[in-house]
């Protein structure tokens, strides 16, 4: 009997590119510094009032059209009623019941690494407010109201994915529309991406019990969480005590990779949600979401089906080079630069991520930029150096931070094609080796590279190895 | 008589030609509020700092006035009247605040309120009952009974109030002068404690009509603070006042205001009924049309038990804030859960913790459809009914409660049983966010009573002109409380 698991997800972004928060006028900004950016109305100081941030309006009604939603005709909020130290309010404004959500009953496409499709259907997606951050240490909490009412959209999926792959490619695609549209940095590390998973699995066409797991931060926990729960629930089944697994709601332990309960179902909190008085109801012209529409920017499967086909790309590559935007920026601005896509892309994909990863830093920050890769590479092109010294010529500028053509100068990095020159410089190494010449002639054929070899050592990479190639063949043929 | 007894205009020229400065009637307000505290309990705070202002051609310029508890008040205690925030300071100040400091007005106190306004009475203060002027015996009604009984003393001519239900009207009435809440989102509620967000007005309490158009002129404007603020610069309330209503249709509601209505009447209903009349006929005199309207029945019923639906839903939510963590005296305990409790089971009063039982309740999944979304609904159905009346008349007259003043000693609190909706049909603009003014108009056994006029929103201008008239033709403008001796 084959059991299948059914996963739903709540993906909760943080807007990161507004400049205000969503129900405040203070600064919407990532701080190391707590209460740095706070208003009265952050920290629910009798009196304050919500007002509401038109740009984060339009940039979920975006959202919104790119997962192909219904929007509302008008746009409200709720608030949803609980007690927790990092609610200053007692409540958060948010969007809970139909048609409150600025989004409702979508889908989106997701293509998998094999080129396989599989379509993620989407519950809603609503705008609202962030709570305060908390720390506990030893013997006390602290809490941190920077994070307090910074603008949160939460994408609720129905349970429709059958993997942690799927979950995570899904994930990993709606982080880069976030990217792509100037929404957010969508950065896990600073918790911008937070997420809810549910799990269920079955022998068959019926769901099973549900299982919540709150607040994983990150993708890879979210791969681990599923996985766990597949796991603990699969292995129930299978010892006949399916019964014993409950409607719950469980929280993620990152140093264990295992899902911990937290509470019953039973025990559910009633949100108490109602319409918040203090923002008025206000219609959603149509114009308006026509011209939200048309400022939808090119989104990433666009990008990606457009280095396939129109640059021959593979997939894998393509898919790579469109997961962070700045990496397909930084792609796109080679293309501007005239670099030929897919030298661009290899030069990307291998040296210019490799550094990136390395360093662990933003391919904005690569020395090397697509200007400087330009030179690097039409010197290739043209002869003056070889794609060793290119390779070279790339570590020593990022190394030493200084322009491509000094560093050539500097160091002396012309490729030698004179063909007077190398020939003179192939025969010494010829003489040299008269005993591998022999070998070569005797059928040892891989001495060619032996010789290539030598000739590079000789002219310490300076030599055009095509030219070495070509003048070598004609000298032991003879 | 004392200066600081007259109106404002007549103020402003004294200041104007030197015959009185900005820092002597600061004083005449300070003592008399000092004179006036311990009878009443009508302060939570007197502001001996209170510096005074230069005088502009701005009329409020130079002139004190009060401020009720309830109003964050920059550097200034301002407790709710509520133990949850006895030491609570603010470092902003309301808009409605901040907008008349900017035309040089001095606030003078804060005044005591029943508790985060809550209350009808003026008993459930944290500083104690405020006692009304007339009879010490009797309460003010509430919530702005602090900033009733001290404007009825003459402390100021004005103190400002808010109104949820009929928080200033009914208190103006019982104290025997003018409280006017203009049409919602007109003052911005920036800086108002919360009560019930939908429902709360900012307002205040005069002794002339004349004055209330000029202070609401003072309070008013978009707030970018508060969405539900709307731009009034147009209007110009004080300049455009007219005792010329000639023409003008009124309307009554007959189920409410017939004696017929009420079998078993005291004599005191029936005076105060035959008073409105009398009212009625005044404003025949004036050139307006009266006509007697029939309401369903049903539908007036329902009014007091919508108010307390949602009044109390709004309430629970809205006071959802007060924790101890951020402001407040921080209760002891070993969570923030139990910290959380200790706080607020000591710092709110019994009164408030069943209205907040009462807002959990009909918010709950399982009651919201039947108590809350219902009484919504019902309440859009009072509108509309009430607005459909509006387009044939240009203003609602009705009584304000079944009489003056009540005696403190057997009060019931506020939220009562009682369903007389004759004692709670004000609430009636709170609903529509009308405009709405209460002025006296007349005394049963000396105590003063009141007549509200409300009109569709934004017809402020149209309300306080019909209640200008009508002060002009009675003998109670401008009325001082006399302490009345049996």
């Amino acid at each position: 009997m084959k059991i299948i698991p059914t996963i739903g997800l709540e993906m909760h972004c943080e807007i990161s590119k507004t400049n205000t928060k969503v129900f405040s006028g203070a600064k919407n900004a990532y701080s190391e510094t707590p209460n740095e950016n706070v208003l009265p109305v952050d920290m629910a100081f009798p009196g304050t009032l919500p007002t509401l941030n038109k740009e984060c309006v339009r940039l979920s009604l975006m959202m919104s059209e790119i997962l192909h939603c219904k929007e509302p005709e008008y746009m409200y909020f709720e608030r949803k009623n609980y007690y927790y130290p990092d609610l200053p309010k007692g409540y958060q404004i948010t969007q809970n019941t139909p048609p409150a959500p600025v989004g409702m009953g979508g889908y989106i496409d997701i293509e998998r690494e094999d080129g396989s499709q599989f379509t993620v259907a989407i519950d809603n997606i609503h705008l609202e407010e962030d709570s305060a951050s908390m720390n506990h240490l030893y013997d006390v909490s602290t809490i941190d109201y920077n994070r307090a009412g910074v603008p949160l959209l939460e994408l609720v999926t129905t349970p429709c994915l059958h993997s942690a792959d799927d979950a995570i490619l899904f994930l990993e695609y709606m982080k880069a529309i976030y990217q792509y549209c100037d929404i957010s940095e969508a950065d896990p590390k600073k918790g911008q991406i937070r997420c809810d998973v549910n799990v269920s699995i079955s022998e068959n066409d019926e769901l099973g019990t549900k299982v919540e797991i709150k607040n994983v931060n990150s993708f890879s926990g979210v791969r681990d969480a599923i996985n766990y729960e597949i796991k603990r629930q699969t292995e129930a089944l299978e010892a006949g005590k399916y019964s014993e697994i409950e409607q719950e709601t469980r929280r993620y332990d990152e140093e264990s990779g295992t899902t911990i309960r937290m509470r019953s179902k039973v025990d559910a909190i009633d949100y108490k949600y109602f319409v918040e008085p203090n923002i008025p109801k206000y219609k959603i012209s149509k114009d308006w979401l026509a011209k939200i529409k048309e400022s939808i920017p090119e989104l990433p499967y666009e990008r990606k089906h457009k280095y396939e086909k129109q640059y021959g790309l593979s997939s894998y590559d393509a898919n790579t080079l469109i997961k962070e935007k700045s990496v397909s920026d930084y792609f796109e601005e080679c293309l501007k630069e005239n670099i030929e896509a897919k030298t661009a892309a290899n030069w990307i994909l291998s040296m210019v991520l490799g550094y990136v990863y390395k360093e662990d830093c933003q391919i904005e920050d690569c020395f090397v930029t697509p200007k400087r890769l330009k030179v690097i590479t039409e010197n290739i092109k043209n002869g003056t150096i070889s794609s060793k010294q290119g390779k070279e010529l790339f570590n020593y500028t990022l190394e030493l931070k200084q322009e491509p053509e000094q560093i050539m100068k500097e160091k002396n990095m012309v490729q030698i094609s004179d063909e007077t020159a190398l020939a003179s410089i192939i025969d010494e190494v010829l003489n040299e080796n008269q005993s591998q010449i022999e070998l070569y002639h005797q059928g040892r054929t891989n001495m060619f590279d032996y010789f290539v070899g030598q000739v590079m050592k000789k002219t310490r990479g300076q030599a055009n190895p095509v030219k070495v190639k070509e003048i070598l063949t004609n000298r032991l043929s003879q | 008589m004392s200066f600081i007894e007259k109106d404002i205009e007549s103020l402003h020229e004294l200041l104007k030609k030197g015959e009185i400065t900005s820092a002597e009637l600061i004083k005449e307000s300070l003592t008399k509020a000092h004179e006036v505290a311990q009878k009443t309990n009508a302060f939570v705070t007197i502001i001996d700092e209170a510096k005074p202002t230069e005088v502009t051609d701005d009329l409020l310029s130079g002139i004190p006035y009060g401020v009720k508890d309830n109003y964050s008040t920059k550097g200034i205690l301002s407790t709710g009247s509520s133990n949850t925030l006895k030491d609570y300071v603010p470092f902003f100040d309301a808009t409605a605040v901040e907008n008349l400091a900017k035309k040089g007005a001095i606030p003078v106190t804060k005044t005591a309120l029943d508790e985060f306004g809550m209350g009808g009475t003026g008993t459930t203060c944290h500083t104690g009952v405020v006692h009304n002027p007339w009879d010490y015996k009797r309460m003010c009604a509430g919530s702005s009974s602090g900033s009733a009984a001290s404007v009825a003393l003459g402390v100021y001519p004005y103190a400002l109030g808010s109104d949820t239900g009929d928080s200033i009207r009914k208190p103006a009435a019982y104290c025997g002068i003018v409280g006017f809440k203009p049409t919602y989102g007109m003052i911005s509620r920036y800086g108002l404690f919360p009560f019930a967000s939908s429902l709360d007005h900012c307002g205040v309490l005069t002794r002339f009509v004349k004055d209330a158009a000029i202070v609401t002129d003072g309070m008013k404007g978009k707030d970018p603070k508060d969405m539900t603020s709307w731009d009034s610069k147009d209007i110009h309330l004080y300049q455009n006042l007219t005792t010329n209503v000639a023409g003008k249709k009124l309307f009554y509601i007959k189920e409410i205001c017939d004696i017929e209505n009420y079998p078993n009447a005291s004599q005191e209903l029936k005076e105060h009924l035959e008073n409105f009349q009398k009212t009625l006929h005044l404003c025949e005199k004036l050139g307006m049309e009266v006509t007697g309207v029939s309401i369903n029945k049903d539908l007036l019923n329902a009014i007091p038990s919508v108010y307390v639906v949602i009044s109390c839903a709004e309430a629970t939510s809205n006071l959802s804030n007060l924790t101890g963590f951020i402001f407040g005296p921080r209760a002891e305990g070993s969570n923030y859960i139990e910290m959380m409790k200790n706080y607020r089971t000591k710092g709110f009063s019994p009164l408030i913790k069943r209205r907040f039982i009462i807002g959990s309740y009909v918010l709950q999944k399982e009651n919201q459809e039947k108590y809350f979304k219902n009484a919504q609904r019902v309440r859009r159905l009072i509108v509309d009914e009430i607005k459909s009346y509006f387009q044939k008349y240009d203003a609602l007259i009705m009584p304000v409660g079944t009489g003056p003043a009540k005696l403190l000693e057997g009060s019931k609190d506020l939220l009562k049983d009682d369903t007389d909706v004759l004692e709670e049909h004000l609430q009636i603009a709170n609903f529509g966010g009308f405009p709405s003014i209460t002025i006296p108009n007349g005394f049963i056994n000396n105590l003063p009573v009141g007549v509200n006029i409300t009109g569709n929103c934004y017809e402020d201008q149209q309300v306080l002109n019909i209640a200008y008239a009508l002060e002009s033709e009675m003998p109670y403008k401008g009325q001082l409380a006399k302490e009345v001796t049996e």
